[in-house]
């Protein structure tokens, strides 16, 4: 049971993005809001440049020391009385969650925004239960009403208007008023923690996911923005965290300097509005907090990209900067990546989770522009992955035969420097001749991929090193 | 990216340059102009024997053309003072990731290595080398200049060619939003994902046009083929060259995708 995947159909998933006119709209504004922000925030930061760095460093030391820092954490987070579920795959995670769920007889279980939570689909499985999940993150809850995937990781219902959830919120909280006034975002925002709040006190179990899981402590870590995280954790008797094994940093000190640049690069925020920390169930004496402490830690594919071209990849603090200076993603948004991760850090860390077969296109979906790894936290070669992952592709020949036909056509003369001076030559006077009158192509056979969008301008005629040449016998002859 | 140290040149380098495909087969004024503000900023400048960096195969995977072609220009140019490419991206390839494909080759990687060190992309080879301060050219009118991603974020190409464009006798620069922004070009990402590739050269093209100036210039010429075919099928009478070709004050040729007077 995997969300249902249409990676494979990238191409027809672009294209009908490319004509919904809300989502195109609602792209628009990420591609100036976010990258604005994240500017602002960085310039007004001397050392950003330099945390960025150290980021990276106490990603890398984490991953090349993962048993040993997973291990720790283990010992500490039963030292603090919580329980920890590994889990190898989709499957085991889902198992852990509901057999606690199953113990204490859970009717409802409200959630936090968490992504491990959409990749092992979660929410699919609660039901089949007979188990109710309450996503509690606005984005969340607005796209669980909808059935739909995230189109951000950290903005899941950026693809909507306000025009979109108000008929979703009519259509559903239809024991509301149906003549109130649903026209102010505030008042959808008001309606939503309305609803919401009657959730929290019912839930039996609170789910949350981790930005961090720190092995000195046995601590995990969430950041959010509007305080779901906190009443879903706290409220119930149980909380269960889900979180996969490339979460853990060493030390508290070493969170705290991540944390100085993950809401920077993803809002352009300082700092999120909360920074929870959790270490195992309430305490005698401590006022709140859950009865169990359960963290499931999903490994999923993820060991198996250490020590190769893709480790880097496991560095990923999941900001959003990448998707957010994306020109693909502005063009497409999430969605047409067809599944939970989009973007670059998507076409890179997709083709590991469910394999490049399905999701070949997302790595080559990309123009190399090399703006997501120009801001990247963690100085992610999120480029450089890509065309790893195009390279396995070549070599299981997974890439259109259209495009090898091609290349190989082109590398044959490339690499013959005579010939191909001689095939160039008689080439481009061909099409300059055709192209005399207009000086343009508006269609040609074996480019109209391009001419369909584009006219395709005519070369000028002769190629530079022919006319170099020549000019050079000229002036030898005078 | 800080541009590599540029330590003082010789009086008189000995200077390759590699033109770049595009170039050669599409626009080879590109190439003569290229040439001439070489020769102008004091540089011994030769043609040698070429066809093309590799970047298409690198970047469709085929890492074994990649390498026949990169050992080829590795042969054709190292016995030069520097390598220079009127492209960032063609520049780039060879500066950043030649090194890269000869990864755990210990002779390969030692040529590739002393390659990539002397490979510049033009302008900033003539700004950051040649420490040539004025362009002797005449070109009136407005012009807004897109910034290729390669020469950008891999080559930190960004002051350079404003720095001489300024020297431009009778040109104003007049800065477009989203300069920095790819136009969608990708090489084969053009063709392999048309429509997409559309509709970001379709924002690149609006926000020239927004911009008001006559003419588009960039430093390399498949972002400058990409948004001249966007703006003629649109039907923008933006002038789009390639930036050397101003810099060199040789803009008697017609602009990318406009016929040769006299041919209508």
């Amino acid at each position: 049971m995997t969300s249902h995947i249409t990676s494979p159909q990238f191409k027809e998933n672009a294209s009908r993005a490319l004509v919904d006119a809300p989502l195109q709209q609602a792209m628009g504004n990420v591609r100036v809001n976010f990258i604005e922000r994240r500017r602002a925030a960085a310039e007004k930061l001397p050392e950003f440049e330099g945390l960025r760095d150290s980021a990276r460093d106490i990603k890398n030391h984490a991953l090349e020391h993962l048993d040993l820092y997973l291990e720790t954490w283990e010992q500490n987070v039963t030292k603090a009385g919580g329980h920890v579920h590994w889990a190898r795959t989709a499957e085991e995670a889902r198992e852990a969650v509901l057999a606690i769920c199953r113990r204490v007889g859970a009717k409802t279980v409200t959630k936090g925004k968490s992504m491990i939570s959409e990749e092992i689909s979660l929410n699919t499985a609660l039901e089949a239960a007979g188990i109710k999940p309450v996503e509690t993150d606005l984005g969340e809850y607005i796209i669980q009403l909808r059935g739909e995937l995230p189109s951000h990781i950290i903005a899941p219902a950026v693809h909507l208007n306000a025009t979109q959830v108000e008929s979703d919120f009519r259509r559903v909280h239809t024991h509301l008023d149906p003549k109130r006034d649903l026209s102010q975002p505030v008042q959808l925002l008001t309606e939503a923690r309305g609803v919401l709040r009657d959730r929290f006190l019912a839930a039996d179990v609170g789910i949350t996911g981790a930005n961090f899981l720190i092995a000195e402590t046995g601590t995990s870590v969430i950041v959010t923005n509007e305080g779901n995280g906190d009443l879903t954790q706290i409220l119930p008797k149980i909380h269960v965290v889900i979180a996969s094994i490339e979460k853990i940093v060493p030390t508290l000190e070493d969170a705290s300097q991540i944390l100085r640049v993950l809401a920077r690069s993803a809002t352009g925020q300082e700092m999120s509005v909360y920074t929870t920390l959790s270490t195992g169930p309430r305490r005698p004496g401590d006022p709140d907090g859950p009865e169990e402490y359960h963290v499931v830690v999903l490994d999923n594919g993820r060991s198996s990209m250490l020590g190769t071209a893709f480790q880097d990849m496991l560095r990923c603090i999941r900001c959003g900067a990448c998707m957010n200076h994306c020109p693909v993603y502005h063009a497409v948004g999430g969605h047409a990546y067809g599944w939970v991760y989009p973007g670059p850090m998507g076409a890179v860390l997709s083709p590991s989770l469910i394999g490049v077969d399905k999701a070949g296109h997302l790595p080559n979906a990309s123009t190399f522009c090399g703006r997501c790894e120009s801001v990247c936290p963690v100085r992610i070669p999120l480029p450089k992955m890509m065309r790893s992952w195009r390279e396995r592709e070549f070599e299981r020949h997974l890439s259109p035969a259209t495009v090898r036909g091609g290349l190989a056509f082109w590398s044959f003369f490339a690499r013959r420097p005579g010939l191909y001076r001689l095939a160039t030559r008689l080439g481009m006077g061909a099409l300059a001749w055709f192209g005399r009158d207009k000086g343009k192509f508006a269609s040609l056979p074996f480019a109209s991929g391009w001419t369909k969008y584009r006219d395709f301008p005519a070369p000028q005629g002769g190629t530079f090193q022919q006319r170099y040449r020549d000019t050079r016998k000229q002036g030898a002859r005078r | 990216m800080a541009p590599h140290s540029a330590s003082s040149p010789p009086s008189r380098p000995r200077v390759a340059l590699f033109a770049t495909c595009l170039v050669d087969l599409m626009r080879p004024s590109v190439g003569f102009a290229a040439l001439k503000l070489l020769e102008d900023a004091g540089c011994i400048v030769d043609v040698p024997n070429q066809t093309c960096c590799g970047q298409p195969a690198f970047n469709s995977g085929d890492r074994a053309s990649a390498q026949a072609l990169a050992l080829q220009m590795i042969t054709a140019f190292e016995g030069f003072d520097y390598v220079v490419a009127p492209s960032g991206s063609c520049a780039g390839q060879i500066r950043r990731h030649y090194p890269e494909l000869f990864e755990g080759d210990p002779n390969l990687i030692r040529r590739a290595e002393a390659v990539a060190a002397k490979t510049w992309e033009l302008t900033s080879f003539l700004v950051d080398v040649m420490k040539v301060e004025a362009v002797s050219a005449s070109v009136a009118g407005t012009a807004t200049y897109h910034d290729s991603c390669s020469g950008l974020r891999e080559l930190g190409v960004k002051a350079q060619p404003r720095k001489l464009l300024a020297s431009v006798e009778g040109l104003t620069l007049t800065e477009m939003n989203e300069n920095e922004v790819c136009c969608g070009f990708g090489g084969t990402f053009a063709v392999k994902y048309g429509e997409i590739s559309d509709s970001i050269v379709g924002k690149k093209a609006g926000n020239v046009t927004q911009s008001g100036a006559a003419m588009l210039l960039a430093g390399d010429l498949g972002c400058l083929m990409n948004i001249a075919g966007k703006l003629s099928r649109e039907g923008k009478a933006v002038e789009v060259r390639h930036v050397a070709e101003v810099l060199a004050g040789m803009t008697d040729e017609p602009p990318i995708g406009v016929p040769p007077q006299g041919a209508r």
